[in-house]
Formats: structure tokens, C-alpha cells, sequence
């Protein structure tokens, strides 16, 4: 009895006591096992529903593609340590097993409301999840380079974005230009569309100068002989390693960079793409050719994460990311109790940063699932 | 002869304004240019002098412009003018008839009623007192117009920006009190000695009830005189020089002078002219989306004829030309503030650096200037590239590898100086090229070739270059079925007066719909070059609003013919945009 007793306040933290299950039927309690929604299924929804699941909680993982991973499906190699993403995506995999995450894929959320202290998502296939609490997951988009007309994405071939030179790499396919040929010379244009108050995102991506150190480091690795320039406006190496990895970059693969912002690219009769800059270290103006262009698209909120944050009444900040409750102290926190974010739809996150945030965010939901309102501090101030 | 001691102020203020006009429109006169001055020789002699006489008597006494744009504030300004002008000439020809003498007085008219009480003798002595009031009446309305809109375009917030100066204070507080004073003075007369129209004659025996007129009389005429004449003397030194300056500016603009780029003393007459009426204030974006209050060209010439202007009250403004447009003065605001700008920066860049585009042969017949922002919306380079190769034109490319800036930036900056460097190279490349037609995309070069260049050659922008291809059918284009608007450019529409060819050449392609603000009345996209102050945020603030103007309707496509239109709108719209350059390339038929 004494266990029933403490069933009543806090039944989660019992249900793995296997000893208790053999004793009784726990479903025929009076308290329920109180049930979580994760929305998205990428690294920060794979982690915390896993934690969520593995703390007793009846989790839901809802995720609108046919796999779980996210953008880092996508990705070949990861920065600093040049480790495999496949290797990231596994490891989520393998705590989705072991904890044996209830998983909904191709699931299209229609919609998403707080009834009382009920969530109730609407799934377009007819199908009604009712939860007591929500994390939501729902990421990033790559900003669309097409906004950024005068670098020529979508118009010339030879232009691709970063995202798209991670999936040629993942490919293991050769390094080619649109018309088949090795490319000697290799552009990386970064900010495209971050800290650009044109296209109206004036916050910093955070992962794309570490990116193109990283590309141009693996161009220079896959294809022989070829000159790799990297135009930027400054370089921001702020994580461990990063600075060592750029200086890698200068001193073992001779990638050059040129600071100075890119004002458009034209195509060539050949199809090289002629790129005009200010080299603002020495003050000149400076065309140059290349033959592949990438362009280090920045981290703008997912289609997903604006229409989930509408349906659910959560704040957005001024660049369109979710608004958590303190920017310092509560980041996982939303406007509507029992809602809970995780990731980069709250900001530009690097995955070891999106991992400390899918655990924090899963410590977060259980506190309020069990009632100890720590986070309810915020508002007494 | 009539005289009596009241009409001194009147005479002294009359003989005062006149003397002072005089010299302020001699000396104006005195330093216009030669080239001005010889226009205005010749046009003195011309028809555009009876023209000028036709938009004064339409303009500063009908206000037909105001009327157009706000019927009651027309009024105001028509009851005013129109009215005190019939007042004056009524007056006259009343006195003239009353006493067949050629010579008279100028105050005679002014204060016929005292003078004249015994109306039995004279001819239409009923007709003009009914005529007289009548006039008398709708001046008063006027005046209580302008009394209501003071009180309630305060309560609704209208800002002004500085004090009236003493001046404008006198003049505005005489105005207010010459025509009741006029109303008062007679009504006492004519219930004095039992004449007086409808208006007079009623009051004149309402008044004489409870009023002892006999003590009341003269000194009423005395300060309907010291109005008069206190206004007079305030005028020249007050807003009120609009009313004089006004007509002088439509004589010397039909005879061709104008504000180019230089401040000339026709600007100071321009400046002069603006009668404040505000109707710039509702055109304008910066207001309406982006909460700027103080620099629009009330406040700007307001300023600027106080010596007051500082860089915000000139460079903020988006030279958009819409308040130009439905300025009811005409006067050409974009210009004067353009050729203040430069006093807030020295013109320190140097292009000598700068090197024509060389020209190789062979010449073509066609030479096509994309210009710097159709090179940042290379789809619209293609689009014309392609449309070139498709039609078989002879065509050359100047500025497809390296180009030179049009200089309409400068321009617009004020830098002249330098901006004419930039035309002596550009210039060197056209001519050399031997074309005789110049296409441009882009419309802030499209007006700079068309103004500045002086070229002997035919200038269009693509618009109408791809309209004459269509219609001599060298180039085959289907019609699709999507709904589309067509935003106006502001350099091409209110700027160069380009509105029908590109709304011609789309109905050619798709159905073209029309929306709440178009043509003359269209709206900036936020992307003008005109501020280069104004930020981001305020601009996508304009552009929102514009997007809610082209959205409304739910078209298919939002068609324009400017890369900067569209580098800004594409941005923020949820409808895709599209030069018009790149619909006629999608749908062109030739091989």
C-alpha cells in the first residue's frame, strides 16, 4: 500500500520498478501514465523522447518524413572532429530501440490546440493524440538561396548550396561541375542570408564559417591540385577546436580567405561563374573565376516550426524562432504551460549544442509532467 | 473725393505690400540666368502667355487640383480666393458704376458702404448689394473651413514641426479677421442707414436692435482697415506669399523655366509658393508605413525657407514623387530637395580610376545597358539576353563584363559634379558604339540616360522596346491565362511617364487586373535609392504595406519592370514576382 500511496503523487518515477509491475496492474490506477507528444524526429526529438520514454513516460514521437534523423541524414562529415554523421544518427537510433520510443512517421500534423490541460494533434490521417505535455522539435529549414538572386543560385548551374555539396560528398560520386568537369577553382561565399538585413535575417547562423572550413578542407582532400577561397566578412571559430581546424585549413590545405562580402556572380560563356568582391584587407575591388560556387546558406525557423508554433499560440522572437520564456535561464520553456522546445527552432544550434538542449528540454517536461513547478519561478519575480 | 482717417492703415499696408513685392519679384527676376531670362523674353510674347493666364485663373483662384484631390479642402482654398478675388472686382465695378470716375482711390471699393449710404440714387444699387453678400458669404464659409480644419487636423495629431514665426502669426490671425470685420463693419452701415443685401441688411437690423451702431461704426471700420493693412505688411514676410508668388510661378513655368539641378532663385520662387495645404503629407509612405513625420516637403521647403534643414529633413524621403504628383502648386519638390543635398557632403569620390568600356567591332544597331541592379537579378539579364538572341537583333551587350554606374546615385545625392564624370565615360562607350537605340532594364538608368546624357540616340527602356517588337511582330509572344497586377516603378511611371507600354505589352501575355494604387497614385516598393538613411526595418515596413495593395486580389503573379522593384517585393511577397522581361521570355514563341 505504501507504494499505491506514492503512486497517487508521483507515479512515473515507479513504473520501472519491475517489481511493482509484477504486483499490479498499473494501467487500473486511478493516476495514469502521463503522456508526452515530440514533434519532429530529428537529432533533439530523437534524444529527448528517448530520455522522455526511458524515464516511464508515454511518448510519441511524431515525424512527417518516412525516417527519423533530420537534416543530419543529409550530412557527410561533422565539424571539428571530421566523424561520421551517419555515426550521430545511429547512436539516436540505437536509444530510440533501447528505450522503445513509440515512433509515428509520414505523420502530417493539421492540427495542434490545448484543451483544458490536454493536447489534442490532429493527424491528417484521422488519427487524435492526446498528451499532457508537448515538446516541440521542429528545426530548421536552410535559408533558400534563391532570395540572394545576385549570387545566381537557381539560375546558373554552376552555384550550389553548402547543403548540396553535403550531399554530393555523401554520395561518394566525384566532385564534378554541372558539364562533367573537375573543378579547379572553388568558391565558398558565407552569411548567405545570415546577418544580411536585406534578405531580413540579421542574426548569425553560427554553423556555416566552421562549415565552409570544413568543405573547403574536403574539397581540397578529394580533389587534387584544386584552389579553394572562402569570401567572408569575419570568421567566427567560437567552439573548441574550431580555431585549430581553421588554421588547418590555412596552413596544411592552403584554402585562401578573402574577407570581403560578395556584391553578385555572373556566368561565364564556359559556365564558370566570374564572382565580384571587395577585397576589404586590400581595399580593391577583385573579380575572380571559379568554377564551382557554394554558397553557405544560413539557418532560417522550418516550415514546420511556423505552422506548429501558430496552431499552439507559441510566441515568436523577432527573427522568427520560437521565443522561449528567458533567453538565459528557461531556452526549453514556452509561453503555454506544458509546451517545451528543444533544438534549432529556437535558435542556430550546433549538435553538440542541440544535444545538452534535447536532454535539458526532457529533464524540463518530466519536472512539469510531476508537478514540481520549478519552472514557474520565472514568472515570480 | 472720399476720405476719412480709418483708410490710412489699409493705404499704408496696400502701397507697403506692393513696394515690397515689387523689389522681392525684381530681384528674384535680376537673378535668374540668361538662358531663364531670354525664355521669359520670348514667352511674354507667346501664346503660353494666355496659357499662363488660363492655369492661374484654374489654379490660384479655382484651385481645380486641390478640388481633385480633397473637394472640401478645395472649397476652402476656392471660397477664399475665388471669392475675395470676385469681392475685389465686384467692388470695383460697383464703385465705377456708382460714380463714373475713371481715376479712384484703391481704398474706394474697399470701404464703398461707409462712403456711399444713400444707394437711392444709383443704377443695380440692389443687385450689387445682393452680389456683394453673396460673395461676402461664401468668403465667411471659407474661413470657417479654415478654422475647423486648424482645430481638427490638431485633434487628429497632424504634427507641425516648428512655431508659427510672428510673421505667419500676424498674418494668419489678420486673415482670420478681415471678413468678419467686413461683415460687421457693413451690417453696422447698412443697419445705419437701411441698405445693405440679404446679409448685411438682415444683420445690419438684427444689430441695430441692441447695438448703439452710431459709437459702434467707425471704429469697426478702423480695425476691418487695420486687418487689412496689418495683413499687407505681414504677407510678404509670411506663409501667405504663396498667394502672389504662386502666379508669377505659373507665368515663368509656362514660359519653360524650371528647377533642374541647381537651386536657381525660380526655386526660391517654387519655395515660396507652397501654400502648405498638407496634401503631401497624406501621399506620402514614409508617414503612412514608417512613422516619419517631420520630412515631408511641407516641413522640407518649410525648412528650408527658415534656413533650418539638417541631414534627416533632407535625406529622408524616398524621392518616390508621389507627393510631386498631386502637388496642387506643381512644384518640383524632388529636384529642390536633390539640390540640397549635396551641402551635407562634400563630393570627394574620384573615378578617375574609372576606364570607358572599350568597344570592339563589329558595331551593332541595338546596344542594351542592363545596368548595376539588373546585374544583382540576373534572371531579368537573361530573360533580356534571351529575348535578343530569339527576335535575331543586332545587339551589343555593353555592360555585361564591366560596367559603369549610370550615375543617377550620385545624382540623387546631389554629387553633380561627379555624377557627370560618370555620364562622360558612359556617354564615350554609346557614342562609339555606333547604335542607334539604347535599351536599358532598369528605370533609375532609363531616366538618367533619357535626362542627363544628352544622347542623340533613341533611349527605351524594355518595356517599350519589347512592346515595339511585339507589335512589328518580330517576336511572337502567348497569352497565358494567369492573373497578374503590374506594380509601377517609380522612376518609370511618375518618373519618366511610362504607364501604358508595359501595362500594353502584358496584356499581350496575361490578364492584367487593376489595383487600388496605380499609375500616378502607385506606391514605392521601399527599395528606393532615394534614402540611403532609412533602415531596413522601416523599409519592409513600406513594403509590406505595398504588398497588401498588390496581394489583395490574390493574382497569380506580381509583374514589374524594375530589378530594385523586384529585388525588394520578391522578398517579402507570397506571390511570386516577376520583371515583365522574364514573362515575355517565358512565353515567347520564336525559335
Amino acid at each position: 500500500m505504501e507504494y499505491l500511496e506514492c503512486l497517487k503523487y508521483s507515479p512515473s518515477k515507479y513504473f520501472r520498478h519491475s517489481k511493482l509491475k509484477a504486483l499490479i496492474n498499473v494501467n487500473d490506477i486511478i493516476m495514469k501514465q502521463k503522456k508526452v507528444i515530440v514533434i519532429g524526429g530529428g537529432i533533439s526529438g530523437m534524444e529527448s523522447s528517448t530520455y522522455l520514454t526511458s524515464m516511464g513516460y508515454d511518448v510519441v514521437l511524431i515525424e512527417q518524413k518516412d525516417k527519423l534523423g533530420g537534416k543530419l541524414l543529409k550530412w557527410e562529415k561533422l565539424f571539428p572532429t571530421m566523424s561520421m554523421g551517419k555515426d550521430v544518427v545511429n547512436f539516436l537510433n540505437k536509444g530510440i530501440d533501447l528505450a522503445q520510443v513509440k515512433v509515428e512517421l509520414n505523420a502530417k500534423i493539421i492540427n495542434a490546440v490545448k484543451e483544458g490541460n490536454i493536447f489534442k494533434i490532429n493527424l491528417d490521417d484521422g488519427r487524435v493524440f492526446e498528451s499532457d505535455a508537448v515538446l516541440v522539435t521542429t528545426g530548421y529549414d536552410v535559408f533558400d538561396a534563391r532570395k540572394k538572386e545576385e549570387y545566381g543560385y537557381g539560375i546558373y548551374d554552376n552555384v550550389i548550396t553548402s547543403a548540396e555539396l553535403e550531399e554530393k560528398f555523401l554520395s561518394g560520386n566525384d566532385i564534378l561541375t554541372n558539364s562533367g568537369k573537375v573543378p579547379k577553382k572553388v568558391g565558398f561565399v558565407h552569411c548567405v542570408g545570415s546577418r544580411d538585413e536585406k534578405v531580413g535575417n540579421v542574426y548569425c547562423s553560427k554553423v556555416c564559417c566552421v562549415t565552409a572550413v570544413k568543405q573547403a578542407i574536403e574539397i581540397k582532400e578529394k580533389i587534387p591540385g584544386v584552389d579553394a577561397y572562402c569570401f567572408y566578412m569575419d570568421l567566427r571559430m567560437f567552439g573548441m577546436h574550431f580555431e585549430a581546424l581553421y588554421k588547418q585549413a590555412q596552413e596544411k590545405w592552403a584554402v585562401n580567405f578573402i574577407r570581403g562580402r560578395l556584391s553578385e556572380a555572373c556566368e561565364n560563356m564556359d559556365g564558370s561563374i566570374m564572382v565580384k568582391v571587395e577585397d576589404t584587407l586590400a581595399g580593391k575591388p577583385l573579380r575572380m573565376n571559379v568554377d564551382l560556387l557554394v554558397l553557405m546558406v544560413g539557418i532560417v525557423p522550418s516550415v514546420g516550426t511556423k505552422t506548429i508554433g501558430k496552431m499552439m499560440g507559441l510566441n515568436f522572437g523577432p527573427n522568427g524562432f520560437f521565443k522561449s520564456l528567458d533567453q538565459h535561464s528557461m531556452t526549453t520553456v514556452s509561453n503555454v504551460p506544458g509546451v517545451f522546445f528543444a533544438g534549432c527552432c529556437v535558435a542556430p544550434r550546433t549538435i553538440n549544442n542541440v544535444f545538452v538542449d534535447a536532454r535539458a528540454a526532457a529533464l524540463m517536461t518530466s519536472s512539469y509532467l510531476e508537478g514540481y513547478d520549478i519552472e514557474k519561478r520565472i514568472q515570480e519575480k | 473725393m472720399n476720405f476719412h482717417p480709418f483708410v490710412i492703415p489699409f493705404s499704408i499696408g496696400f502701397i507697403v505690400l506692393i513696394f515690397i513685392l515689387l523689389y522681392k519679384y525684381f530681384s528674384l527676376f535680376y537673378r535668374l540666368d540668361h538662358q531663364d531670362k531670354s525664355k521669359i523674353y520670348k514667352g511674354v510674347f507667346s501664346l503660353k502667355f494666355f496659357k499662363a493666364i488660363k492655369e492661374v485663373f484654374l489654379e490660384s483662384l479655382l484651385h481645380r487640383k486641390i478640388f481633385r484631390v480633397n473637394p472640401l479642402l478645395g472649397y476652402m482654398h476656392t471660397s477664399l480666393a475665388f471669392g475675395w478675388f470676385l469681392i475685389i472686382i465686384g467692388g470695383t465695378v460697383e464703385s465705377k458704376v456708382h460714380s463714373h470716375m475713371a481715376l479712384k482711390m484703391p481704398y474706394d471699393p474697399v470701404f464703398f458702404n461707409f462712403f456711399n449710404t444713400d444707394l437711392s440714387m444709383y443704377r443695380w444699387a440692389n443687385e450689387f448689394n445682393f452680389i456683394m453678400d453673396f460673395l461676402l458669404l461664401i468668403v465667411l464659409s471659407g474661413v470657417c473651413l479654415a478654422f475647423v480644419k486648424r482645430f481638427y487636423s490638431k485633434a487628429f495629431g497632424m504634427k507641425k514641426t516648428s512655431v508659427l514665426k510672428p510673421f505667419d502669426k500676424i498674418a494668419l490671425y489678420t486673415l482670420w479677421l478681415i471678413f468678419p470685420l467686413r461683415f460687421f463693419a457693413e451690417s453696422f452701415s447698412a443697419g445705419l442707414y437701411n441698405n445693405g443685401g440679404f446679409l448685411t441688411g438682415t444683420a445690419g437690423v438684427f444689430f441695430s436692435s441692441f447695438l448703439p451702431l452710431k459709437n459702434l461704426l467707425v471704429p469697426t471700420w478702423w480695425a476691418y482697415s487695420i486687418s487689412l493693412g496689418a495683413f499687407f505688411v505681414a504677407l510678404p514676410f509670411s506663409r501667405y506669399m504663396h498667394i502672389p508668388t504662386e502666379i508669377f510661378l505659373i507665368f515663368l513655368r509656362n514660359f519653360g523655366v524650371k528647377t533642374d539641378k541647381i537651386f536657381s532663385s525660380f526655386t526660391e520662387l517654387e519655395v515660396l509658393s507652397c501654400p502648405r495645404c498638407g496634401i503631401c503629407l497624406d501621399k506620402c509612405q514614409l508617414l503612412k508605413s514608417a512613422e516619419i513625420s517631420d520630412t515631408q516637403n511641407v516641413y522640407f521647403l518649410q525648412s528650408l525657407r527658415n534656413k533650418q534643414l539638417n541631414e534627416n529633413n533632407t535625406f529622408d524621403c524616398l524621392l518616390c514623387g508621389r507627393c510631386q504628383e498631386f502637388c496642387p502648386v506643381g512644384i518640383n519638390l524632388n529636384n529642390i530637395r536633390i539640390s540640397q543635398r549635396k551641402h551635407f557632403f562634400p563630393e570627394n569620390n574620384n573615378f578617375e580610376y574609372l576606364q570607358p568600356i572599350a568597344i570592339a567591332t563589329p558595331k551593332a544597331s541595338v546596344i542594351y545597358f542592363a545596368g548595376c541592379m539588373t546585374h544583382l537579378t540576373p534572371t531579368i539579364k537573361l530573360a533580356m539576353t534571351g529575348i535578343f538572341e530569339a527576335a535575331g537583333v543586332d545587339y551589343l551587350f555593353l555592360d555585361k563584363d564591366s560596367s559603369i554606374c549610370c550615375g543617377r546615385p550620385l545624382m540623387i545625392a546631389g554629387e553633380y559634379t561627379k555624377a557627370n564624370e560618370l555620364i562622360e565615360k558612359n556617354k564615350k562607350a554609346i557614342i562609339e558604339s555606333g547604335a542607334k537605340t539604347l535599351v536599358t532594364s532598369c528605370p533609375i538608368c532609363y531616366k538618367m540616360f533619357n535626362e542627363d546624357y544628352d544622347l542623340n540616340i533613341e533611349v527605351l527602356h524594355h518595356t517599350q522596346y519589347l512592346l515595339q517588337l511585339t507589335e512589328k511582330q518580330i517576336i511572337k509572344i502567348n497569352k497565358t491565362n494567369k492573373k497578374v497586377v503590374y506594380h509601377d516603378p517609380c522612376e518609370l511611371g511618375r518618373g519618366s511617364g511610362i504607364f501604358n507600354e508595359p501595362r500594353e505589352l502584358i496584356s499581350h501575355l496575361a490578364d492584367i487586373s487593376k489595383i487600388k494604387e496605380e499609375k500616378e497614385e502607385a506606391l514605392c516598393c521601399g527599395g528606393s535609392l532615394g534614402s540611403v538613411n532609412l533602415s531596413f526595418n522601416k523599409r519592409n515596413n513600406i513594403r509590406k504595406d505595398v504588398l497588401s495593395v498588390l496581394q489583395e486580389g490574390n493574382p497569380d503573379l506580381i509583374i514589374t519592370a524594375c530589378p530594385l522593384c523586384k529585388k525588394t517585393l520578391q522578398n517579402g511577397a507570397n506571390t511570386e514576382v516577376k520583371d515583365i522581361a522574364e514573362l515575355v521570355m517565358q512565353n515567347i514563341q520564336n525559335q
